[in-house]
């Protein structure tokens, strides 16, 4: 993958500021996503995760069933503010 | 991970590290940081990230604001690595009663005797600075525009770099088993990689310090609290402060890349350890922030999470040293104020270890309570 790659659509993550990040020590999923942001974007993680964990285990040496996964958080697919009113202030 | 200490701090949120930090900073060589996740992995992590200096008492007005001024200046006191992402945009607190009212005026006053340039607003004001604010039912409030947020994250990171960088040792994914002592002297720690003997112990593990306490034989008293929060997809910068209710239990804020956060805590939940997220929380959370600004009905929450907040009985925090241990410091209870404060906290606590006269007058013994002498604070949430 070329270093410029964009991983994280939602946060404009390049494959080579994951590679940095990862030999800084920031070796798992969780702490990337707090540091970089990777996964708290619109799409939550659904592009980038399998992508950085594949970069984790190259670059540590980790089998990848070794890496955790970020934990998953509700609500999965993204639910507006009005619709959880039920439209109730819908003016 | 060495396996003697001059002090080990228990904890990797922001207090533990910026305690850490400022512990080597004095001169302590061996300070060793135990943390049994990742940093900030507990309630730093999860925070709302706010920093207000609107306070109800002297001692919080000058913790707050105190640390704002570190805060202001720590990417360059810690050379940190990155941006802390300090937003001053300031805080909004909003007054639906009388009695309310005049509290944040007495407030006010006592906040410009100390420095902090905070003003009373009526609501048209504060439509000029929230101009999608919903002014129904609102008598005025109150506002200082130097309040604001950092990231956690970062901040807390940026601490245990500078606390590596002057000596210090962090070590993560290691837990604390038990605490080693003989008679009252701490002897050591024995954590999930090893034994590390020390003579002082510096509990600063938030939502479970209560649990670290009782391994060294002291009894903090300390109960966690569920509070719940969410955030949205990000959007065009709408809102700059900080909007704040006591009495509708609601804090919201836009954070600089653009996403909202918004959250509460139900302080009728059972006492425990869940961090579980509920429905009721998106459905009531929605109601309250669509009604206070209406145009956030588009906007798309991506998720939601929760956190501790660790409580004590009058809503302030426990800085101070054991009576049942010699040596050992607690820095916990805040009671979900203690991110805006953590840079002053570890400064004191260090002062504290080392014998030097404190930076500002504290007094947050853990032994109030037996005493009846509750601190009070007008202005918690």
């Amino acid at each position: 993958m070329e270093n410029k790659t964009i991983i994280c659509r939602c946060e404009d993550i390049t494959v080579e500021e994951i590679r940095s990040i990862i030999k800084e020590g920031f070796t798992t999923l969780e702490e990337i996503k707090r540091i970089t942001r990777c996964g708290m974007g619109p799409c939550q993680g659904k592009t980038c995760t399998p992508i950085i964990a594949r970069e984790i285990s190259r670059i540590t040496g980790k089998s990848i069933d070794e890496i955790i996964p970020s934990k998953a958080r509700p609500p999965v697919g993204g639910i507006a503010l009005g619709e959880l009113t039920g439209d109730k202030n819908e003016k | 991970m060495k396996n003697k200490a001059n002090v080990v701090v228990i904890g990797g949120g922001v207090v533990g590290c910026s305690i850490a930090y400022n512990l080597a900073l004095q001169g302590i060589s061996d300070v060793i940081l135990i943390e049994k996740s990742f940093l900030a992995s507990g309630s730093t992590g999860r925070c709302g990230a706010g920093v207000r200096q609107q306070w109800g008492t002297k001692m919080n007005c000058l913790l707050a604001q105190k640390s704002m001024e570190i805060l202001e200046n720590m990417n360059d006191i810690l050379h940190t690595k990155r941006d802390i992402e300090l937003k001053q945009k300031g805080y909004l607190l909003l007054a639906y009663t009388e009695k309310e009212m005049n509290q944040f005026k007495k407030n006010v006053e006592l906040q410009n005797s100390l420095g902090i340039a905070s003003k009373i607003i009526t609501p048209a004001q504060a439509r000029e600075i929230v101009p999608y604010l919903n002014t129904e039912k609102l008598l005025g409030g109150a506002f200082y525009e130097k309040d604001g947020h950092a990231n956690p994250f970062l901040v807390t990171n940026a601490y245990a770099q500078a606390a590596i960088s002057l000596g210090a040792e962090v070590n993560t994914y290691t837990e604390v088993v038990s605490i080693k002592r003989n008679g009252s002297k701490i002897e050591g720690v024995q954590t999930s990689k090893g034994f590390i003997s020390t003579d002082t112990v510096i509990d600063a593990a938030g939502g479970y310090s209560k649990e670290i306490g009782k391994m060294a034989g002291v009894d903090i008293p300390v109960y966690p609290q569920r509070h719940q929060i969410l955030v949205t997809d990000p959007v065009d910068e709408v809102l700059g402060p900080m909007v704040m209710s006591f009495s509708y239990n609601i804090y919201c804020q836009q954070s600089p890349q653009g996403s909202f956060i918004m959250g509460y805590g139900d302080p009728t939940e059972p006492r425990d350890y869940n961090i579980n997220s509920s429905w009721r929380f998106l459905e009531e959370m929605a109601e309250k922030a669509v009604w206070l600004l209406p145009p956030l009905k588009n906007l798309r929450v991506v998720r939601q999470w929760s956190g501790l907040y660790t409580m004590t009985e009058d809503r302030q925090p426990l800085i101070c040293k054991a009576d049942e241990a010699e040596n050992f410091y607690m820095a916990c209870g805040f009671s979900g104020h203690g991110f805006m404060i953590a840079p002053m906290v570890g400064k004191l606590i260090s002062e504290m270890v080392i014998g030097k006269k404190l930076s500002i007058d504290i007094e947050l013994n853990y032994k109030r309570f037996e005493k009846g002498e509750l601190l009070f604070e007008p202005s918690v949430v």
